[in-house]
């Protein structure tokens, strides 16, 4: 390594103290520096962070944004979520692929570039999307692409692209408490100082509300077993991973109610008793870590952040913002702590769970942004004025981020209660054959289930909302949801890393028109052991995408079906081709014949 | 029990391991024997399969002639188990699924001296390779699968005594191996 590199090399790891579990967020500044984490680097690491060279590569090489090899000077990645393919993002790669010659997932000879996939990046509702070196490009066209690659051809830095492309629109089509909120920032925690910690976690209680990243888990209850759980330290944690395809309603809060987000983080450290609070930032969202750094100045600045806040003595709290880097398991929040940590984000054992042992084994409250928003909101217009809002079981609003065939996709927040029909209606979709709620973990919707409603008594979500009409394909659905698991399993523990690439082959086994009803059986029996043997949330719901389409559009499947109860998963003479060239040979030995048995 | 059942095995893309193992179950063969007959096997010798019970295949499908014998199984076989992880997954000859088949034959027969003399072999007698090598179940319905590199001797004879006995074949902790 060159001197100067090392240097550049020092002064990262300097900035993370020399702090061996900082060592994601060194990596990804190493990453971001050098265009990829080189063996002379790894080694330096090693000596400065006094950690095994294998620890380093074992991390770098978990997080898909992480590369051990040269990945190019330019390293283009396009969204491939479903909703991105339904607006042509498939052919948008292929033509820069042509434009450049090279072949998606390689890097070109020259060492210019590289062109791959990679998992909803957040920008369903003005995909399709891409990131070039992390950076999103929305509404490409085939005019934008090639003036990409034009770009990148020309090696113009990246930092002279012309702004536009970079754009990123909020697409607020309802707001509602949340969105349509003028607090001051400070108000709130001025009445909760006033108030005290407890009296913070009982108001959270009576207002009901419950956690907005998926599972609803109610939210007093959580800051009260955190405030009360014994610990040298307690901390609060933001999951802004926002990791689910289809859902991108956190990436609007963070531009749009930083302050919102960051009081609620604060109102949970004054509940729980934390000093310290972090907010894990998708590496997709990389573009909001400056903007969202200026708001946390700025609220130091104003006596909101830092020591005795509010001249509260003894109440000090500070939030530091960790960058993941393209595994969307991170999200769940056992492997968020790990990957806070810096390790691998494997989901731990659950229990203990972190409310008594997170980050660093000490008691952690983690919740969602929207979550933290709502929190504060409850609090700022009475809890049980709150409780009124929305349902029985479900209180106050929600974020919903459409996207998919209709004219007007984007956020939406409703109280509790809506109907899927009436979200429809407000997004001006037409003939819509299907909705899949709450991402590719969540439940697919037929046309006679539209009058169900969005809330934890019928359909929790945590905010995907992906319409489908009646020109699409649902089997395709299922089958990019089912490549997603795939490709996002941790591999952690075997049923779901094996199980997850058993059902993607049995996918693409029956697109290929190889298909049986012996593979749909299959599927269910895969389901069972899933469902029953997988160490975590994402391997337990691999195959809902599956089910769930089955079950309301099972004809998608069979019209690809052989008639047959047996196909084989390939072309079996086409397997004896390469042999039959080598060998010059054709006589009847050198083929095999089609037999379903 | 009226009627002997009729046990066929094969060793196909495997490294007859898995034959070990049943021959591993020592005396209880003769347990076994009292039940079973062996049709087509490497014990017998018979080289073509006549109607059976139950067929017991290892290793995967990397020819030609891997594709006959399995469906000469599939068709003869009430009752087909795939055993050991090579059977099941590909396991070790699917190694060659990383590389080109074609650079693969170019390697050994071109480019190495002294083989076949620099000339790929196209006897018709020799069994064509696929390009990659599959499981079985890829090219045929398979119905049970014994894991295992290769699994114990004590789980090939829970799995058969169980399916002889007309019960769901199970193993138990400590039978089931991946490895
Ligand atoms: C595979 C998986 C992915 C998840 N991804 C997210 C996510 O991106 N954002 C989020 O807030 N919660 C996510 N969760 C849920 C978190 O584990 C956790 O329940 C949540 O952050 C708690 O916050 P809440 O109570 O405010 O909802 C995920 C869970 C699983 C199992
Ligand atoms: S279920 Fe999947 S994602 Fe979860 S721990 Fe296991 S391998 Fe990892
Ligand atoms: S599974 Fe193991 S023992 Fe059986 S054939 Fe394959 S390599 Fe041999
Ligand atoms: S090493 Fe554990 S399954 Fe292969």
């Amino acid at each position: 390594m060159a001197a100067d590199d090392l240097c550049l090399l020092e002064q990262i790891v300097a900035r993370h103290g020399n702090d061996a579990s900082k060592l994601l967020q060194i990596l990804r500044e190493v990453q971001e520096c050098f265009g990829f984490i080189a063996p002379a680097a790894v080694n330096s690491l090693a000596e400065s962070l006094a950690i095994p060279r294998a620890r380093i590569e074992s991390v770098a090489s978990f997080y898909s944004f992480l590369h051990l090899t040269p990945h190019g000077e330019y390293r283009v990645l396009f969204s491939d979520n479903i909703t991105d393919r339904m607006l042509g993002s498939q052919d948008l790669m292929a033509q820069m692929c042509q434009q450049l010659w090279l072949q998606p997932g390689k890097v070109s000879e020259d060492g210019l570039v590289s062109i791959g996939t990679t998992s909803c990046t957040g920008m369903c509702d003005q995909g399709p999307a891409l990131l070039v070196n992390g950076r999103a490009i929305t509404r490409l066209t085939h005019q934008r692409v090639m003036e990409i690659g034009q770009l990148i051809r020309n090696r113009t830095p990246l930092a002279d692209w012309p702004a536009d492309f970079f754009r990123i629109e909020n697409n607020v089509r309802r707001s509602d408490l949340v969105l349509g909120s003028t607090l001051l920032p400070g108000v709130v925690l001025q009445i909760a100082l006033a108030l005290g910690g407890q009296h913070v976690v009982d108001s959270i209680k009576t207002s009901g509300l419950r956690g907005r990243g998926g599972a609803g888990f109610p939210t007093g209850l959580k800051w009260e077993g955190c405030r009360n759980a014994p610990g040298s330290e307690h901390y609060v944690v933001c999951n802004a991973d926002e990791g689910e395809p289809g859902t991108f309603k956190d990436r609007v809060l963070l531009n749009l109610q930083p302050d919102l987000v960051f009081e609620g983080m604060t109102l949970c450290a004054l509940a729980v008793g934390a000093k310290k609070g972090f907010l894990y930032l998708r590496g997709e969202y990389r573009y909001l870590l400056e903007p969202l750094q200026a708001v946390l100045q700025r609220r130091r600045d104003d006596n909101l952040l830092g020591k005795s806040i509010l001249g509260f003595p003894g109440f000090d709290f500070d939030i530091e913002i960790h960058l993941g880097a393209g595994a969307y398991i991170c999200g769940e929040e056992s492997a968020l702590i790990e990957s806070l940590e810096g390790k691998r984000g494997v989901p731990r054992n659950r229990p203990p769970f972190p409310v008594t042992h997170g980050y660093l084994q000490q008691p952690t409250a983690v919740d969602n942004v929207e979550t933290f928003c709502q929190a504060v909101l409850a609090l700022h217009i009475d809890a049980e004025k709150y409780r009124a809002i929305g349902t029985e079981k479900s209180s106050g609003t929600k974020l919903i981020s459409v996207s998919g065939d209709c004219p007007r996709p984007g956020i939406y927040e409703y109280p509790f209660g809506v109907t899927v029909r009436e979200v429809l209606q407000d997004c001006g979709a037409v003939n819509t054959r299907a909705v899949q709620i709450s991402g590719p973990a969540g439940v697919c919707l037929g046309e006679s289930e539209f009058g169900r409603k969005l809330g934890f008594e019928d359909l929790p979500t945590a905010g995907a909302f992906m319409v489908f009409d009646d020109s699409r394909d649902m089997f395709e659905v299922a089958r990019n949801f089912v490549h997603f698991f795939a490709h996002e399993s941790c591999g952690f523990c075997t049923p779901c890393r094996v199980g997850t690439s058993i059902l993607k082959q049995t996918m693409d086994k029956i697109a290929a028109g190889h298909g049986t009803r012996y593979d749909l059986n299959e599927v269910e029996n895969l389901d069972r052991v899933l469902q029953t043997t997988s160490h975590c949330g994402l391997g337990r719901s691999a195959c809902n995408p599956v089910l769930h389409t089955l079950k309301h559009f099972r004809p998608a499947y069979e019209n690809k079906l052989k008639s047959l109860d047996f196909e084989p998963a390939f072309d079996l003479d086409g397997a004896l081709a390469r042999a039959r060239q080598m060998t010059g040979r054709d006589d009847a030995g050198a083929h095999l014949k089609a037999e379903g048995i | 029990m009226s009627k002997k059942l009729r046990i066929a095995t094969t060793s196909l893309a495997g490294c007859f391991g898995c034959h070990m193992s049943i021959l591993d179950i020592d005396e209880r063969l003769f347990a076994l024997l009292e039940l079973v007959e062996f049709d087509r096997s490497p014990i017998t010798d018979i080289k073509h399969c006549a109607p059976c019970d139950i067929g017991i295949i290892e290793g995967g499908i990397c020819n030609a002639e891997n594709v006959h014998v399995l469906h000469e199984f599939r068709k003869n076989c009430k009752i087909l188990i795939a055993i050991g992880a090579c059977a099941i997954n590909g396991g070790l000859p699917a190694q060659r699924n990383h590389l080109d088949l074609s650079s693969c034959l170019t390697e050994v027969y071109l480019t190495e001296p002294g083989l076949a003399h620099g000339h790929i072999p196209n006897d018709p007698e020799l069994p064509l390779p696929l390009d990659k090598v599959h499981p079985l179940h890829e090219v045929v319905k398979i119905d049970y699968f014994i894991p295992g590199c290769p699994p114990s001797a004590d789980a090939i004879w829970k799995f058969l005594t169980d399916l002889i006995a007309g019960k769901t074949p199970e193993l138990g902790h400590g039978l089931i191996k991946y490895d």
